[in-house]
Protein backbone atom coordinates (compact mmCIF):
# COMPACT_ATOMS: atom_id res chain seq x y z
CA UNK A 1 0.00 0.00 0.00
CA UNK A 2 1.34 3.60 -1.22
CA UNK A 3 0.13 6.99 0.39
CA UNK A 4 2.29 10.48 0.15
CA UNK A 5 3.74 11.54 3.35
CA UNK A 6 4.04 14.94 4.01
CA UNK A 7 8.13 15.16 5.01
CA UNK A 8 9.65 18.47 6.66
CA UNK A 9 13.77 18.10 6.01
CA UNK A 10 16.12 20.72 7.42
CA UNK A 11 18.44 21.50 4.60
CA UNK A 12 21.56 23.86 5.05
CA UNK A 13 24.65 23.67 6.49
CA UNK A 14 26.63 25.95 9.11
CA UNK A 15 25.87 29.48 7.64
CA UNK A 16 21.86 28.42 7.72
CA UNK A 17 19.36 26.87 6.31
CA UNK A 18 15.52 25.86 7.25
CA UNK A 19 13.13 22.88 7.12
CA UNK A 20 11.92 22.43 4.15
CA UNK A 21 8.72 20.61 2.80
CA UNK A 22 8.31 17.91 0.39
CA UNK A 23 5.42 15.23 -0.44
CA UNK A 24 6.63 12.05 -0.88
CA UNK A 25 5.53 8.62 -1.45
CA UNK A 26 5.67 5.85 1.37
CA UNK A 27 5.44 2.22 0.82
CA UNK A 28 4.47 -0.59 3.00
CA UNK A 29 7.16 -2.11 5.03
CA UNK A 30 10.04 1.26 4.58
CA UNK A 31 11.53 2.92 7.19
CA UNK A 32 12.40 6.98 7.44
CA UNK A 33 15.62 6.36 5.58
CA UNK A 34 14.12 4.60 2.49
CA UNK A 35 11.80 7.73 2.35
CA UNK A 36 14.98 10.26 2.25
CA UNK A 37 16.96 8.49 -0.40
CA UNK A 38 13.16 8.36 -2.60
CA UNK A 39 13.64 12.15 -1.71
CA UNK A 40 16.86 12.18 -2.65
CA UNK A 41 16.29 10.33 -6.06
CA UNK A 42 13.42 11.79 -7.20
CA UNK A 43 13.15 15.73 -5.71
CA UNK A 44 16.64 17.06 -3.64
CA UNK A 45 19.52 15.41 -5.50
CA UNK A 46 22.00 17.57 -3.35
CA UNK A 47 20.35 16.17 -0.60
CA UNK A 48 23.42 15.13 1.67
CA UNK A 49 22.89 12.05 4.26
CA UNK A 50 25.17 9.75 6.42
CA UNK A 51 24.48 6.09 5.45
CA UNK A 52 25.68 2.80 5.28
CA UNK A 53 24.21 -0.87 5.96
CA UNK A 54 20.76 -0.23 6.54
CA UNK A 55 20.57 -2.88 8.86
CA UNK A 56 21.24 -0.50 12.49
CA UNK A 57 24.56 -1.79 12.88
CA UNK A 58 26.80 0.51 11.42
CA UNK A 59 25.42 3.96 12.86
CA UNK A 60 25.87 5.99 10.54
CA UNK A 61 22.25 7.30 9.70
CA UNK A 62 21.71 9.26 13.12
CA UNK A 63 19.26 11.92 12.92
CA UNK A 64 16.39 13.15 14.90
CA UNK A 65 13.17 12.55 13.70
CA UNK A 66 10.33 14.07 15.21
CA UNK A 67 12.81 15.88 17.34
CA UNK A 68 13.80 12.63 18.86
CA UNK A 69 17.39 10.99 17.97
CA UNK A 70 17.04 7.76 16.14
CA UNK A 71 18.64 5.71 13.52
CA UNK A 72 16.40 6.78 10.16
CA UNK A 73 16.97 3.07 9.04
CA UNK A 74 15.20 1.68 12.20
CA UNK A 75 12.75 4.02 12.20
CA UNK A 76 9.60 2.59 10.90
CA UNK A 77 7.05 4.75 8.47
CA UNK A 78 4.06 2.30 9.76
CA UNK A 79 5.11 4.74 13.83
CA UNK A 80 3.15 7.39 12.06
CA UNK A 81 -0.32 8.23 11.38
CA UNK A 82 -0.29 8.67 7.25
CA UNK A 83 -1.25 12.25 7.71
CA UNK A 84 1.28 12.66 10.48
CA UNK A 85 4.09 15.18 9.19
CA UNK A 86 7.62 13.41 9.73
CA UNK A 87 10.11 15.93 10.52
CA UNK A 88 13.74 15.07 9.77
CA UNK A 89 16.66 17.26 11.26
CA UNK A 90 20.59 16.21 11.89
CA UNK A 91 21.93 15.81 15.08
CA UNK A 92 21.70 19.21 16.63
CA UNK A 93 24.69 18.49 19.21
CA UNK A 94 27.22 18.54 16.93
CA UNK A 95 28.25 21.08 14.23
CA UNK A 96 26.57 20.75 11.18
CA UNK A 97 28.33 20.24 7.59
CA UNK A 98 25.43 19.86 5.48
CA UNK A 99 21.61 18.64 5.26
CA UNK A 100 21.46 15.98 7.95
CA UNK A 101 25.30 15.35 7.74
CA UNK A 102 27.00 16.44 11.16
CA UNK A 103 30.77 16.90 11.68
CA UNK A 104 31.40 13.99 14.31
CA UNK A 105 34.55 14.42 15.31
CA UNK A 106 34.13 15.63 18.95
CA UNK A 107 33.44 12.07 19.60
CA UNK A 108 36.54 11.02 18.08
CA UNK A 109 39.24 13.43 20.00
CA UNK A 110 37.30 12.34 23.39
CA UNK A 111 37.82 8.73 22.14
CA UNK A 112 41.51 9.14 21.55
CA UNK A 113 41.61 11.01 25.34
CA UNK A 114 40.39 7.76 27.06
CA UNK A 115 43.54 5.80 28.74
CA UNK A 116 43.82 2.50 26.42
CA UNK A 117 43.47 -1.30 28.05
CA UNK A 118 46.19 -1.77 30.59
CA UNK A 119 46.20 -5.54 30.85
CA UNK A 120 48.13 -7.58 33.83
CA UNK A 121 51.10 -9.51 32.61
CA UNK A 122 50.38 -12.51 30.74
CA UNK A 123 50.85 -16.07 32.57
CA UNK A 124 53.38 -18.11 32.48
CA UNK A 125 52.20 -20.00 29.52
CA UNK A 126 51.65 -16.97 27.86
CA UNK A 127 48.24 -16.35 28.15
CA UNK A 128 45.54 -13.96 29.49
CA UNK A 129 42.77 -16.32 31.48
CA UNK A 130 39.22 -14.49 32.91
CA UNK A 131 36.06 -15.97 33.53
CA UNK A 132 33.07 -15.30 31.45
CA UNK A 133 31.24 -13.99 34.66
CA UNK A 134 33.94 -11.57 34.98
CA UNK A 135 33.71 -10.09 31.66
CA UNK A 136 29.76 -10.48 30.78
CA UNK A 137 29.32 -6.81 32.40
CA UNK A 138 32.01 -5.13 30.00
CA UNK A 139 30.45 -6.96 27.31
CA UNK A 140 27.32 -5.36 27.35
CA UNK A 141 28.71 -2.11 26.34
CA UNK A 142 30.97 -3.87 23.48
CA UNK A 143 27.37 -3.71 21.44
CA UNK A 144 28.08 -0.27 21.16
CA UNK A 145 28.14 0.68 17.23
CA UNK A 146 28.98 4.57 18.36
CA UNK A 147 25.93 6.07 16.64
CA UNK A 148 26.25 8.99 18.85
CA UNK A 149 22.84 9.24 19.42
CA UNK A 150 23.79 9.13 23.29
CA UNK A 151 25.99 11.84 22.88
CA UNK A 152 23.46 13.93 21.14
CA UNK A 153 20.49 13.77 23.39
CA UNK A 154 22.92 14.24 26.95
CA UNK A 155 21.56 18.01 27.73
CA UNK A 156 25.06 18.54 29.19
CA UNK A 157 26.35 19.02 25.60
CA UNK A 158 23.40 19.79 23.81
CA UNK A 159 22.61 22.38 25.37
CA UNK A 160 25.81 23.89 26.91
CA UNK A 161 28.20 23.49 24.31
CA UNK A 162 31.14 24.62 26.79
CA UNK A 163 30.72 21.63 28.25
CA UNK A 164 32.50 19.87 25.58
CA UNK A 165 35.91 20.82 26.66
CA UNK A 166 35.65 18.98 29.89
CA UNK A 167 32.41 16.20 29.37
CA UNK A 168 33.15 13.31 27.43
CA UNK A 169 29.45 12.00 27.17
CA UNK A 170 27.89 8.89 28.10
CA UNK A 171 29.44 6.85 25.41
CA UNK A 172 32.99 7.31 26.90
CA UNK A 173 32.21 7.60 30.41
CA UNK A 174 30.52 3.93 29.89
CA UNK A 175 33.67 3.16 27.68
CA UNK A 176 35.96 4.05 31.14
CA UNK A 177 33.52 1.78 33.41
CA UNK A 178 34.01 -1.49 30.51
CA UNK A 179 37.64 -0.59 30.75
CA UNK A 180 37.69 -0.52 34.93
CA UNK A 181 35.63 -3.75 35.62
CA UNK A 182 37.53 -5.55 33.07
CA UNK A 183 39.44 -8.13 35.28
CA UNK A 184 42.51 -8.03 33.40
CA UNK A 185 42.77 -4.04 32.93
CA UNK A 186 45.42 -2.99 35.83
CA UNK A 187 44.90 0.82 35.57
CA UNK A 188 42.85 2.49 37.94
CA UNK A 189 40.26 5.36 35.61
CA UNK A 190 38.42 6.57 38.76
CA UNK A 191 40.02 9.68 39.29
CA UNK A 192 40.55 10.43 35.27
CA UNK A 193 36.45 9.73 35.38
CA UNK A 194 35.86 12.67 37.65
CA UNK A 195 38.56 14.91 36.92
CA UNK A 196 39.20 14.83 33.11
CA UNK A 197 35.96 13.22 31.85
CA UNK A 198 33.39 14.89 34.02
CA UNK A 199 31.67 12.39 35.44
CA UNK A 200 30.03 14.58 37.95
CA UNK A 201 28.39 16.26 34.91
CA UNK A 202 26.07 13.65 34.42
CA UNK A 203 22.60 13.83 36.68
CA UNK A 204 21.40 10.86 35.66
CA UNK A 205 18.04 11.40 33.03
CA UNK A 206 18.84 8.22 31.45
CA UNK A 207 18.21 9.96 28.62
CA UNK A 208 21.34 8.06 26.72
CA UNK A 209 19.55 5.00 27.35
CA UNK A 210 16.44 6.15 26.30
CA UNK A 211 17.66 6.12 22.91
CA UNK A 212 20.39 3.53 22.74
CA UNK A 213 19.38 1.18 19.40
CA UNK A 214 21.25 -1.15 21.30
CA UNK A 215 19.47 -1.60 24.17
CA UNK A 216 22.33 -0.57 26.79
CA UNK A 217 21.60 0.11 29.82
CA UNK A 218 24.26 3.14 30.01
CA UNK A 219 23.09 4.52 33.38
CA UNK A 220 22.54 1.59 35.37
CA UNK A 221 25.08 -0.64 34.28
CA UNK A 222 27.47 1.74 33.43
CA UNK A 223 27.43 5.46 34.38
CA UNK A 224 26.19 5.09 37.90
CA UNK A 225 28.47 1.89 39.03
CA UNK A 226 31.56 4.29 37.59
CA UNK A 227 29.92 6.97 39.65
CA UNK A 228 29.98 4.49 42.67
CA UNK A 229 33.54 3.40 42.14
CA UNK A 230 34.14 6.83 42.30
CA UNK A 231 32.73 7.60 45.92
CA UNK A 232 34.59 4.63 46.80
CA UNK A 233 37.71 6.56 45.83
CA UNK A 234 36.75 10.00 46.51
CA UNK A 235 33.75 10.07 48.95
CA UNK A 236 33.57 7.63 51.04
CA UNK A 237 35.91 7.90 54.23
CA UNK A 238 35.32 4.29 55.47
CA UNK A 239 36.19 2.83 51.97
CA UNK A 240 39.12 4.97 51.79
CA UNK A 241 40.03 4.08 55.52
CA UNK A 242 39.73 0.35 54.38
CA UNK A 243 42.02 0.24 51.78
CA UNK A 244 44.60 2.15 53.91
CA UNK A 245 44.73 -0.08 56.29
CA UNK A 246 44.37 -3.28 53.85
CA UNK A 247 40.50 -4.66 54.59
CA UNK A 248 39.37 -4.00 51.29
CA UNK A 249 39.23 -7.40 49.09
CA UNK A 250 41.11 -6.39 45.82
CA UNK A 251 38.96 -5.46 42.73
CA UNK B 1 20.13 29.86 20.48
CA UNK B 2 22.14 27.02 18.73
CA UNK B 3 25.81 27.30 19.08
CA UNK B 4 28.10 28.18 16.36
CA UNK B 5 28.04 26.09 13.44
CA UNK B 6 25.14 23.85 14.51
CA UNK B 7 21.91 23.56 12.88
CA UNK B 8 20.14 26.67 13.22
CA UNK B 9 16.70 24.90 14.10
CA UNK B 10 14.85 27.82 16.69
CA UNK B 11 12.20 25.59 18.33
CA UNK B 12 13.67 24.63 21.64
CA UNK B 13 12.28 20.44 20.88
CA UNK B 14 10.82 19.02 17.37
CA UNK B 15 9.07 16.27 19.29
CA UNK B 16 5.23 15.59 18.67
CA UNK B 17 4.90 13.53 21.44
CA UNK B 18 3.21 14.52 24.84
CA UNK B 19 6.64 14.55 26.53
CA UNK B 20 5.43 16.78 29.36
CA UNK B 21 2.80 14.68 30.77
CA UNK B 22 5.07 12.65 32.37
CA UNK B 23 7.41 15.32 34.63
CA UNK B 24 3.91 16.93 35.14
CA UNK B 25 2.88 13.59 36.98
CA UNK B 26 6.08 13.12 38.84
CA UNK B 27 5.69 17.07 39.88
CA UNK B 28 1.81 16.60 40.81
CA UNK B 29 2.50 13.22 43.02
CA UNK B 30 5.45 14.31 44.64
CA UNK B 31 3.92 17.63 45.45
CA UNK B 32 0.95 15.64 47.03
CA UNK B 33 3.21 13.62 48.75
CA UNK B 34 5.83 16.32 50.36
CA UNK B 35 2.40 18.22 51.26
CA UNK B 36 0.74 15.40 53.21
CA UNK B 37 3.78 14.07 54.92
CA UNK B 38 5.24 17.51 55.99
CA UNK B 39 1.47 18.09 57.16
CA UNK B 40 1.67 14.99 59.33
CA UNK B 41 5.28 15.74 60.33
CA UNK B 42 4.02 18.79 61.94
CA UNK B 43 0.97 17.72 63.80
CA UNK B 44 2.50 15.69 66.48
CA UNK B 45 -0.98 13.48 66.74
CA UNK B 46 -3.01 11.12 65.88
CA UNK B 47 0.27 9.11 65.05
CA UNK B 48 -0.64 5.85 67.55
CA UNK B 49 -3.62 3.71 67.29
CA UNK B 50 -2.74 0.97 69.84
CA UNK B 51 -1.00 -1.76 68.27
CA UNK B 52 -0.09 0.44 65.64
CA UNK B 53 2.39 3.14 64.76
CA UNK B 54 2.46 5.67 61.84
CA UNK B 55 5.57 4.93 59.76
CA UNK B 56 6.47 8.59 59.98
CA UNK B 57 6.84 8.58 63.49
CA UNK B 58 8.92 5.46 63.84
CA UNK B 59 11.42 4.67 65.54
CA UNK B 60 9.49 7.34 67.82
CA UNK B 61 12.83 8.04 70.10
CA UNK B 62 11.38 10.96 72.85
CA UNK B 63 9.68 10.31 76.26
CA UNK B 64 6.80 12.52 74.73
CA UNK B 65 5.73 9.95 72.17
CA UNK B 66 2.27 8.03 72.69
CA UNK B 67 2.50 4.19 73.22
CA UNK B 68 5.20 2.50 74.00
CA UNK B 69 6.60 1.28 70.32
CA UNK B 70 10.08 1.93 70.76
CA UNK B 71 13.15 2.84 73.32
CA UNK B 72 12.81 6.71 74.41
CA UNK B 73 16.04 8.20 74.29
CA UNK B 74 15.76 11.28 75.84
CA UNK B 75 12.99 14.01 76.07
CA UNK B 76 12.55 16.93 73.52
CA UNK B 77 10.64 20.06 73.59
CA UNK B 78 6.86 19.64 74.07
CA UNK B 79 6.22 21.64 70.74
CA UNK B 80 8.45 19.38 68.43
CA UNK B 81 7.15 16.60 66.77
CA UNK B 82 8.97 13.16 67.41
CA UNK B 83 8.57 12.47 63.58
CA UNK B 84 11.30 16.05 62.90
CA UNK B 85 13.85 13.86 64.53
CA UNK B 86 14.09 10.67 62.22
CA UNK B 87 12.60 11.98 58.91
CA UNK B 88 15.78 13.58 57.91
CA UNK B 89 16.82 9.61 56.97
CA UNK B 90 14.01 8.69 55.02
CA UNK B 91 14.23 11.84 53.78
CA UNK B 92 17.93 11.76 52.51
CA UNK B 93 17.63 8.35 50.96
CA UNK B 94 15.17 9.84 48.43
CA UNK B 95 16.71 13.19 47.56
CA UNK B 96 19.92 11.05 47.29
CA UNK B 97 18.24 7.94 44.93
CA UNK B 98 19.34 7.80 41.85
CA UNK B 99 16.32 7.61 40.59
CA UNK B 100 14.59 9.86 42.19
CA UNK B 101 17.16 12.49 40.93
CA UNK B 102 16.45 11.81 37.83
CA UNK B 103 13.36 12.29 38.59
CA UNK B 104 13.11 15.58 40.27
CA UNK B 105 16.00 17.33 38.16
CA UNK B 106 13.71 16.30 34.90
CA UNK B 107 10.37 17.42 36.47
CA UNK B 108 11.79 20.14 38.71
CA UNK B 109 14.57 21.39 37.54
CA UNK B 110 14.09 20.66 34.18
CA UNK B 111 17.29 19.86 33.39
CA UNK B 112 15.93 18.55 30.98
CA UNK B 113 12.43 18.14 31.04
CA UNK B 114 12.51 15.66 28.52
CA UNK B 115 14.68 13.97 26.43
CA UNK B 116 15.72 16.14 23.65
CA UNK B 117 13.95 18.75 25.06
CA UNK B 118 16.06 22.04 25.62
CA UNK B 119 16.64 23.06 29.10
CA UNK B 120 16.05 26.75 30.45
CA UNK B 121 19.38 27.28 32.16
CA UNK B 122 21.89 29.17 30.91
CA UNK B 123 24.84 27.00 32.82
CA UNK B 124 25.23 24.12 33.86
CA UNK B 125 27.76 22.07 36.47
CA UNK B 126 26.00 19.37 37.41
CA UNK B 127 26.81 17.26 40.47
CA UNK B 128 30.56 18.63 39.95
CA UNK B 129 30.17 20.94 43.06
CA UNK B 130 28.60 22.32 46.48
CA UNK B 131 25.62 21.35 47.45
CA UNK B 132 24.70 18.94 44.40
CA UNK B 133 28.66 16.93 45.21
CA UNK B 134 26.83 15.96 48.17
CA UNK B 135 24.76 13.29 46.52
CA UNK B 136 27.58 11.12 46.50
CA UNK B 137 26.77 10.25 50.13
CA UNK B 138 23.74 7.70 48.87
CA UNK B 139 25.38 5.32 50.29
CA UNK B 140 25.40 6.75 53.96
CA UNK B 141 21.53 6.66 54.12
CA UNK B 142 20.90 3.69 52.60
CA UNK B 143 23.20 1.98 55.60
CA UNK B 144 20.57 4.35 57.65
CA UNK B 145 17.67 2.88 55.60
CA UNK B 146 18.52 -0.41 56.16
CA UNK B 147 18.15 0.27 59.86
CA UNK B 148 14.74 1.87 59.48
CA UNK B 149 13.92 -1.34 57.55
CA UNK B 150 14.58 -3.46 60.13
CA UNK B 151 12.34 -1.05 62.72
CA UNK B 152 9.35 -0.68 60.32
CA UNK B 153 9.59 -4.88 60.47
CA UNK B 154 9.99 -4.87 63.73
CA UNK B 155 7.00 -2.28 64.49
CA UNK B 156 4.79 -4.77 62.00
CA UNK B 157 5.35 -7.69 63.68
CA UNK B 158 4.42 -6.06 66.70
CA UNK B 159 0.81 -5.60 65.06
CA UNK B 160 0.60 -9.05 65.78
CA UNK B 161 -0.99 -8.14 69.19
CA UNK B 162 -4.71 -6.55 69.96
CA UNK B 163 -5.84 -3.70 71.43
CA UNK B 164 -4.70 -4.80 74.77
CA UNK B 165 -1.41 -5.69 74.17
CA UNK B 166 -2.29 -9.66 73.54
CA UNK B 167 -0.29 -11.32 71.05
CA UNK B 168 -1.50 -14.03 68.45
CA UNK B 169 -4.11 -11.43 66.77
CA UNK B 170 -4.21 -10.02 63.34
CA UNK B 171 -5.77 -6.50 61.43
CA UNK B 172 -5.54 -5.25 58.40
CA UNK B 173 -3.40 -2.38 59.81
CA UNK B 174 -0.87 -5.65 60.64
CA UNK B 175 -1.48 -6.41 56.77
CA UNK B 176 -0.69 -2.63 55.88
CA UNK B 177 2.52 -2.05 58.15
CA UNK B 178 3.71 -5.51 56.81
CA UNK B 179 3.38 -4.56 53.37
CA UNK B 180 5.01 -1.01 53.59
CA UNK B 181 7.72 -2.48 55.17
CA UNK B 182 8.50 -5.41 52.60
CA UNK B 183 8.02 -2.23 49.99
CA UNK B 184 10.52 -0.03 51.86
CA UNK B 185 12.79 -2.80 51.73
CA UNK B 186 12.93 -3.88 48.78
CA UNK B 187 13.53 -0.01 47.91
CA UNK B 188 15.94 -0.10 49.67
CA UNK B 189 17.67 -3.12 48.43
CA UNK B 190 17.00 -2.72 45.12
CA UNK B 191 19.02 0.54 45.14
CA UNK B 192 21.81 1.19 42.73
CA UNK B 193 24.37 1.71 45.80
CA UNK B 194 23.41 -1.24 47.71
CA UNK B 195 24.15 -3.17 44.10
CA UNK B 196 27.62 -1.56 44.14
CA UNK B 197 27.80 -2.86 47.49
CA UNK B 198 27.01 -6.64 47.73
CA UNK B 199 29.41 -7.04 44.63
CA UNK B 200 29.20 -4.15 41.94
CA UNK B 201 32.53 -3.11 43.22
CA UNK B 202 34.41 -6.21 42.18
CA UNK B 203 35.91 -6.79 38.57
CA UNK B 204 36.52 -10.71 39.28
CA UNK B 205 32.76 -12.26 40.65
CA UNK B 206 34.62 -15.81 39.96
CA UNK B 207 36.73 -15.22 43.05
CA UNK B 208 33.36 -14.04 45.37
CA UNK B 209 30.79 -16.25 44.26
CA UNK B 210 28.64 -15.67 47.18
CA UNK B 211 28.96 -11.73 46.19
CA UNK B 212 28.40 -12.63 42.53
CA UNK B 213 25.03 -14.46 43.72
CA UNK B 214 24.44 -11.38 45.94
CA UNK B 215 24.64 -9.09 43.21
CA UNK B 216 22.82 -10.89 40.74
CA UNK B 217 19.92 -11.25 42.79
CA UNK B 218 20.32 -7.12 43.78
CA UNK B 219 20.20 -6.14 39.92
CA UNK B 220 17.39 -8.43 39.37
CA UNK B 221 15.71 -5.97 42.04
CA UNK B 222 17.20 -3.22 40.81
CA UNK B 223 15.58 -3.12 37.65
CA UNK B 224 12.57 -2.56 39.00
CA UNK B 225 14.03 0.42 41.18
CA UNK B 226 11.99 2.79 39.88
CA UNK B 227 8.59 0.99 40.42
CA UNK B 228 9.54 0.30 43.83
CA UNK B 229 10.35 4.06 44.71
CA UNK B 230 6.88 4.59 43.61
CA UNK B 231 4.90 2.03 45.18
CA UNK B 232 6.82 2.40 48.81
CA UNK B 233 5.58 5.84 48.36
CA UNK B 234 2.44 5.14 48.36
CA UNK B 235 2.45 2.30 50.74
CA UNK B 236 4.07 4.73 53.23
CA UNK B 237 1.79 7.35 53.23
CA UNK B 238 -0.89 5.00 52.83
CA UNK B 239 -0.15 2.78 55.96
CA UNK B 240 0.27 6.29 57.40
CA UNK B 241 -3.12 7.59 56.88
CA UNK B 242 -4.78 4.35 57.66
CA UNK B 243 -3.14 4.89 61.28
CA UNK B 244 -4.41 8.51 61.31
CA UNK B 245 -8.04 7.22 60.76
CA UNK B 246 -7.84 4.58 63.39
CA UNK B 247 -6.17 6.97 65.94
CA UNK B 248 -8.96 9.77 64.97
CA UNK B 249 -11.68 6.88 65.39
CA UNK B 250 -13.16 7.38 61.79
CA UNK B 251 -12.53 3.92 61.33
CA UNK B 252 -12.01 0.86 63.63
CA UNK B 253 -9.27 -1.30 62.55
CA UNK B 254 -10.94 -4.57 60.27
CA UNK B 255 -9.76 -7.39 62.76
CA UNK B 256 -8.83 -10.84 60.96
CA UNK B 257 -8.08 -13.06 64.09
Amino acid sequence: MTYDATFRVWRGDAAGGDLQTFTVAVNEGEVVLDVIHRLQATQAGDLAVRWNCKAGKCGSCSAEVNGRPRLMCMTRMSTFAETETVTVTPLRTFPVIRDLVTDVSYNYEKAAQIPAFAPRPREADGSHRMQQVDVERSQEFRKCIECWLCQDTCHVIRDHEENKRSFAGPRFLIRLAELDMHPLDERDRRDAAQDEFGLGYCNITKCCSEVCPEGIHLTDNGIIPLKERVVDRRFDPLTWLGSKIGRRPSR
Amino acid sequence: MPAPRRAAIAERTLRTDRWWVQPLVTVVVLVLFIAYSTFRAFQNAYYYAEPYISPFYSPCITTRCEGDSFPEFFTGPVWISPAIYILVLPLGIRLTCYYYRKAYYRSFWLSPPACAVAEPHRRYTGETRFPLIGQNVHRYFLYAALLFNLILFYEAFRGFRDETGEWGHMGLGTLILLVNAVMLFLYSVSCHSCRHIVGGRLNNFSRHPLRYRAWGLVSKLNARHMQYAWVSLLTVALADFYVFLLATGTITDLRFF
